[in-house]
């Protein structure tokens, strides 16, 4: 059987460095199964997290030859083997033992985001109508597995460290499927401007690149929250008609 | 003994996935102050990979249908060895819980007029399962997590429960660990509700991640509760077979509820060739019919690819045996077939299953919309768990409830698809609301350190251990005994495998009572997949005792040398409990009789 060079990072929050595993690669393998492969042969007490490995849970997200990837869905037929897969952990986020990383920051950042708040029911046994067509848009933004690739991405928190004034591409995605969910009445845009630090995003889209699920995140999400608080606080003619009849 | 870190509740939930997270929601609007214990992160449960969808009479797509026809459906799909109070319960409160949880923005697909979509699948005589797209279960969770974040219910994610903590019989909470830095930790609850989900990785073949070890049967099971079913070990017909490291990851049954066939290497459509009796009357005798039905034609019969999941998953089998399967082991379904008859059918199969597209075009470089895929069982769902009473969902052990796949009842000896997301909604919410009920009445318990020292104690044997030196590699204790379940009890079993079989486990008892391991506490995963094996293990045994004793075949279970149905088994219950001794007892249990106006419903709807 043919085998490959993992570079893997072992290494905790106070520091680590990069450890060179060969292993044996079958057909069809992906990146994970080479991890748990040295885990149970060579390095037992190797941190990785994972669940489904099918694509659906986002839970093996790290960076593969520099490039944010879930590992179950990253084949080895993908990859040069020639040269070693260099594999580490997400690096926008503060490492707790090899590949695994704190992420918590993420899910604190949703209960700050004013949950969602339906209409009235729209017959009298306590259901709605939607139309599919209305709800197409909010079920694109609804399909996010929350990898935090796209938040590993983003410069804003990577590079920047925006990490108390901007909620990150994954939580714009979460603001949109609520701002334009047909049901909702909450009004979050003054939220969006300010709390939510929309105005840091300067669209390079980098976050939708990386989406494992495809999400058009900047063009979808992004933009059109960012034209909403821009309707809402920087219209001229809002301003002026709003001036002259104060 | 050790330090602990200390939290106190009314209501502890164990398990973060539908279940876990429907319950803690109810208890916490009971007024309870609640807790949750995920091994993972939140939102990342199993449930995230149910494809199919919530199985609910709404009525939406065809006003035919109602709780009484998803009743006997539910009844006939599982032998009737199903708790018919739970399976009334069931199909009666389903709908109220898809309501709820749009209310709390669930975005389902619509029919034409705006209503929730309902589509066909397995078992179900009428399309009744609210879907989205084939990524209903994401959806839920998700929906569920959200609707959960803002009620103040604390969640301990990534820590695992080692013992439940009792006082003089009564459930007093739990010990357990943290994964991040190993330490222990001590939950002090009135109530507690296991919604830990299932066993899957007791056997090679799994669409089950590497959460389901069976920790809630077990937890269950060595706190006195008694576990039912356990025989019936649901395997999904159609997981993939190749490439070989993706071999078991769920094919949804969605692809054959939309007009997907199965074939074998000849062409031929084989599920034609053996209806069971039962489903003779409503099921499609040429495939014209069939795909009517899966388009939405009120008069014809459904096709035989929707019959129930053990029935299929044996016609695979039997494909396969007899040297009629696919290249690699398998047989082939095909939804492909479709663009035969359905205008943009690439568009339509992308649309309505864009995640089996995705999964296969990544991982197996197939075009579904193209080819057809390569499908083989795969061990998928646990029919047996916690015996628990029909309304509360209360185990024997007062203060114990169980709720979703780790209780026993609903799903009788094989369980329709659909209704496991219904069964978390609907029994996640009765038991969160009865452990709150429960709290309340009944206050705090006394919390004896010395259960949680033992507990902790034999957590750090395998540091003592060590790696080497006779130590047993836990990884590899593992395989040996996923090999050991997958070919001795697996889908066709026999008296002498299993006898094998309980043999071995007793062997591999012995081994993994030596497992070591190296390195410090933190998220170490060898350490982990250590702890593991205990409950792997009393959940392997549980199995292969409870499917000796019923000699018969009955639904999932199905034995090579009892091949028929024994009408004295249709009326019992195999019983596991842990004797004074700390052996396991195995006995027999009468079904209690069903009330006229149920039995009733069954013979209308035959």
């Amino acid at each position: 059987m043919p085998s490959a060079m993992f570079r893997i990072w072992r290494g905790d929050a106070s520091g680590g460095a990069f450890q060179d595993y060969t292993t044996e690669v079958s057909e069809g393998m992906v990146v994970l199964d080479a991890v748990h492969r040295i885990q149970a042969t060579q390095a037992c007490d190797l941190a990785v997290r994972w669940n489904c490995k099918a694509g659906k849970c986002g839970s093996c997200s790290a960076e593969i030859n520099g490039s944010p990837k879930l590992m179950c869905m990253t084949r080895l037929n993908s990859l040069d083997l020639n040269m070693p897969v260099i594999v580490e952990p997400m690096r926008s986020f503060p490492p707790i033992r090899d590949l695994v990383t704190d992420v918590s920051w993420n899910f604190e950042v949703k209960k700050r985001i004013k949950p969602f708040k339906p209409r009235a029911p729209d017959a009298p046994d306590g259901t709605w109508r939607m139309g599919q067509q209305d709800v197409n848009r909010v079920q694109e933004f609804r399909k996010c597995i929350e990898c935090f690739l796209c938040q590993d991405v983003c410069h804003v928190l990577r590079e920047h460290r925006k990490f108390d004034e901007f909620v990150g591409p994954r939580y714009f995605v979460h603001l949109a499927s609520l701002e334009m969910h047909p049901l909702d009445t909450q009004d979050r845009v003054a939220d969006v401007k300010q709390a939510h630090g929309v105005g840091y995003c300067n669209i390079t889209t980098c976050c939708r690149q990386v989406c494992p699920e495809e999400i058009t995140i900047t063009e979808n999400a992004i933009i059109p929250l960012k034209e909403r608080v821009v309707d809402e606080f920087y219209d001229p003619l809002r301003k002026l008609v709003l001036k002259i009849f104060s | 003994m050790a330090e602990y870190r200390t939290h106190e509740y009314d209501v502890l939930v164990i398990g973060a996935g539908g279940a876990g997270l429907r319950a803690a929601i109810e208890a916490s609007a009971c007024g309870a102050k609640v807790g949750v214990i995920t091994k993972s992160l939140l939102g990342k449960a199993h449930t995230v990979m149910a494809e199919g969808g919530i199985a609910a009479a709404m009525g939406n797509v065809d006003d035919r249908d109602n709780w009484k026809v998803h009743f006997a459906d539910t009844m006939r799909g599982g032998q009737y060895l199903n708790n018919w109070r739970m399976a009334e319960l069931h199909a009666k409160e389903a709908p109220d819980c898809i309501k709820e949880l749009e209310s709390w923005g669930a975005v389902f697909d619509r029919t034409q007029d705006g209503r929730i979509l309902q589509r066909n699948f397995g078992g179900h005589k009428y399309p009744r399962l609210v879907h989205v797209g084939d990524r209903t279960g994401l959806e839920m969770i998700r929906t569920l997590q959200d609707a959960g974040v803002h009620r103040g219910i604390d969640v301990h994610m990534e820590c695992t429960v080692l013992a439940l903590l009792l006082d003089d019989g009564r459930v007093a909470g739990a010990s357990g660990y943290d994964r991040e830095r190993g330490r222990f930790l001590l939950w002090r609850a009135k109530a507690v509700v296991l919604a830990t989900g299932g066993i899957g990785r007791a056997y090679k073949i799994t669409s089950n991640s590497w959460e389901y070890t069976g920790d809630g049967h077990a937890l269950a099971y060595h706190a006195g509760a008694e576990l039912i079913d356990m025989e019936f070990v649901q395997f999904h017909p159609t997981g993939m077979v190749w490439p070989p490291s993706v071999a078991g990851i769920l094919v949804t049954e969605g692809v054959r509820g939309e007009g997907g066939i199965l074939l074998n290497k000849e062409g031929r459509r084989f599920m034609f060739d053996d209806i069971p009796e039962p489903y003779r009357a409503q099921t499609a005798d040429n495939e014209e019919e069939g795909w009517r039905y899966t388009q939405g034609d009120r008069k014809a019969r459904r096709p035989p690819e929707l019959l129930t999941r053990d029935h299929i998953a044996r016609c695979i089998m039997r494909e396969i045996r007899q040297g009629r399967g696919s290249p690699h082991g398998g047989v082939f379904l095909d939804i492909s077939c479709i663009k035969s008859r359905l205008p943009n059918a690439a568009e339509h199969i992308k649309r309505k299953l864009p995640s089996m597209y995705h999964q296969f075009k990544q991982l197996a470089d197939i075009d579904i919309t193209k080819e057809p895929m390569e499908v083989g069982p795969t061990t998928h769902y646990m029919m047996g768990g916690v015996l628990v009473d029909g309304d509360t969902q209360m185990s024997k052990v007062p203060g114990l409830f169980a709720a979703g796949e780790c209780a026993a009842g609903l799903h009788g000896a094989n369980r329709l698809g659909g209704n496991s997301l219904s069964d978390l909604l609907v029994f996640g919410k009765r038991a969160g609301r009865h452990a709150a009920d429960f709290a309340k009445e009944h206050g705090a318990a006394r919390i004896d350190e010395g259960q949680a020292d033992a507990a902790a104690r034999a957590a750090l044997e395998p540091f003592d251990r060590g790696f080497g030196n006779g130590s047993e590699n836990p990884y590899t204790v593992q395989y040996d005994l996923q090999n050991l379940m997958q070919d001795l009890v697996g889908i066709v079993r026999t008296e002498s495998e299993m006898r094998q079989a309980a043999g071995g486990l007793a062997k591999l008892k012995e081994r993994a009572a030596r497992a070591g391991v190296y390195g410090n506490r933190e998220y170490n995963a060898g350490w982990h997949t250590a702890l593991d094996l205990s409950n792997l293990l009393a959940v392997s045994e549980a199995i292969t005792r409870a499917a000796l004793e019923r000699r018969e075949s009955r639904g999932a279970h199905f034995r090579e040398d009892c091949p028929d149905k024994d009408a004295a088994f249709g009326k019992v219950t195999i019983t596991i409990e842990r004797d004074p001794e700390g052996e396991m007892r195995v006995s027999r249990r009468e079904i209690p009789p069903m009330p006229e106006e149920l039995g009733k419903i069954i013979e209308e709807m035959k």
